[in-house]
């Protein structure tokens, strides 16, 4: 049967969520050309317990290769394990998640492999029995429709735009990777520097509050991450170029055109006016929410929920309010 | 120190994008075009090194049409000695751009090959790795510090909620992220010296496209607004309305 490969990332032995949203994009392709899927897991040893959960989102094999030497990301043994596990299982497709570890990885394949690759995909459909991709271009200024002219057909996927959907396969034991040798590494990860929140970034959250000059210092961040705090643990925090370029926050945390581009649930965007660099990072974003003193800022044609007013007058009553209704519901 | 510095023309980040009747491309009408930014910081890294070194050439190398020769020279105005044009059309997907590149880059001495982390017009991200790759050389993506301690490299590479501390040998491919550094405004003198630094051209053709682009579309319309109201009087109605209409808290 033919084979449709998703790439499952782990973080110290446990999937991600995006490995669960490569899963379920992967199944929805496979179910349109009548194929399997094959979830191709690394990590360190114990990560094999990791196949319930891919089966569970509709994986039919689920590939593992678990060693202290895949316990961190490494360019080339994952490339040179992964380009041999695609040549044994020859996929038609293989979808990877557009993150950190994914758009290091998936050009290297797709190098190894001289085939092409689509980015940040937010969309994957089949039409006519070929794959078909729709990709945001000019940091979603434009969304560009995609074929492919090589075999397999590689893709990475947006963060958050793969909702996971349970879809359990039955289950067969997880099989070891074809040749999990390792082949020395040039490049080794040899410390990690953990921020404060954790590892929930901007680009993944469900949740995101990004402030902009209209907080007017640094100072006042406390607001928005109290904010934060009050919309629980999905949520995070985002940041305008402009309070990047002036050092209020760190460029990890910018949304727009040379910063992240983001499709949460819904968007806090607070003192931010909505220049066009800024728009192309969170219009896809499902609910935008804006605070603004402007009420002919270009945001407001955006939002679908805008509170035109001060926003140090608007954020502490926000924040309370979410506070307490987040209390009673729990 | 042989350093080479590849960089790409691209429109502005403040420009509108036309869509072309065809579907197939943009309109370039009205469109200001710029050295991609985060080439900058691969451009200022690079220099930064050479003046470090007291020695060697940095190269810009581009892939582009005619056009693509007043990027080179900004890069040269920067501070780089020489530049080449590798005149052609640039792959729809990173791949063909790669080959291209590589190929040029094979026979030649290299310690360090710089890329900006992603091109902000097909926003790919993928040509510092597949470079890598097809030259077999170690690659550091993302990178927003670089150093060398005791003879050995250091990358710090941005991953979700944190960064990772790579070492790493040469020669390598370095892709850079804004925050490596702060990138210098060509200088007058510098913009002079330009004019008669030598810029090469290569003819090379179009690469090829693994990924076909079918057409382009704008993006979708957001619906508009569904609530806007005034100052903190209407936190509670919008509360409400996120918790039952947008059904998001």
């Amino acid at each position: 049967m033919a084979t449709v490969l998703a790439f499952a990332e782990t973080r110290g032995g446990r999937l991600r969520t995006v490995a669960l949203e490569a899963a379920t994009a992967a199944r929805g392709v496979a179910d349109a050309l009548g194929a399997d899927v094959a979830a191709c897991v690394f990590g360190p040893p114990g990560v094999e317990k990791e196949a319930e959960a891919l089966r569970r989102h509709g994986a039919d094999v689920v590939v593992c290769a678990a060693g202290e030497s895949f316990a961190r990301y490494s360019p080339e043994p994952f490339t040179h394990l992964l380009a041999e596990e695609m040549a044994r299982r020859d996929p038609l497709v293989a979808v990877f998640p557009a993150s950190a570890l994914g758009k290091d990885l998936a050009p290297r394949v797709a190098a190894r492999l001289r085939v092409g690759l689509a980015s940040e995909v937010t969309e994957l459909r089949v039409e006519g029995g070929a794959l078909i991709a729709v990709r945001p271009v000019y940091a979603g200024k434009a969304f560009a429709s995609v074929r492919f002219a090589s075999r397999p057909a590689l893709v990475s996927i947006r963060p958050n735009v793969f909702q996971p959907r349970e879809n359990p396969r039955s289950g067969t034991p997880a099989e070891a990777a074809a040749n999990p040798v390792t082949i020395s590494a040039r490049t080794r990860v040899v410390a990690f520097e953990e921020e404060q929140r954790g590892e929930l970034d901007v680009a993944e959250a469900p949740i995101v509050v990004s402030g902009g000059r209209g907080m007017k210092g640094p100072e006042h961040w406390q607001l928005l991450e109290a904010l934060v705090e009050a919309l629980g643990p999905r949520a995070s925090l985002g940041a305008s170029r402009a309070v990047v370029d002036a050092g209020w926050r760190p460029h990890a945390e910018q949304v727009g055109q040379t910063g992240k581009v983001v499709s949460p649930e819904v968007y806090f965007a607070i003192g931010i006016s909505g220049a066009i660099q800024h728009q192309a990072g969170m219009r896809t974003a499902k609910v935008i929410v804006a605070v603004n003193k402007d009420p002919e800022a270009p945001i407001f044609k955006l939002v679908d929920y805008g509170i035109v007013g001060d926003l140090f007058e608007v954020l502490p009553k926000l924040t309370e309010e979410i506070r307490k209704l987040r209390a009673s519901a729990s | 120190m042989n350093i080479t510095v590849c960089v790409r023309r691209v429109p502005d980040t403040e420009t509108r994008i036309k869509i072309a009747p065809d579907g197939k491309g943009i309109d370039p009408t009205g469109v200001k075009f710029v050295l991609n930014p985060y080439d900058e910081f691969a451009v200022e890294e690079a220099l930064r090194l050479k003046e470090q070194a007291g020695q060697g050439t940095l190269t810009a190398v581009t892939l582009g049409g005619e056009a693509a020769k007043e990027t080179l020279r900004t890069v040269l105005a920067m501070g780089a000695d020489q530049a080449v044009l590798l005149k052609g059309e640039p792959s729809f997907d990173g791949l063909g751009t790669a080959e291209i590149l590589a190929e040029y880059l094979k026979d030649r001495p290299l310690d360090l090959v710089f890329f900006g982390k992603q091109a902000i017009d097909d926003d790919n991200m993928q040509v510092p790795a597949m470079v890598a790759e097809l030259l077999e050389l170690p690659c550091v993506t993302v990178v927003v510090e670089l150093q060398r301690k005791d003879g050995v490299w250091h990358a710090k590479r941005e991953v979700e909620g944190g960064h990772e501390i790579v070492e790493f040998t040469t020669p390598a491919v370095i892709a850079a992220q804004k925050g490596l550094n702060e990138p210098r405004y060509p200088s007058l003198k510098g913009i002079m010296a330009a004019k008669k630094k030598p810029l090469e051209e290569v003819e090379v053709g179009t690469a090829e496209s693994r990924v076909v682009l079918e057409r382009l579309t704008p993006p979708p319309e957001r619906k508009g607004p569904v609530f806007i109201g005034e100052g903190p009087e209407a936190v509670s109605e919008l509360v409400r309305r996120l918790r039952e209409e947008a059904k998001v808290l």
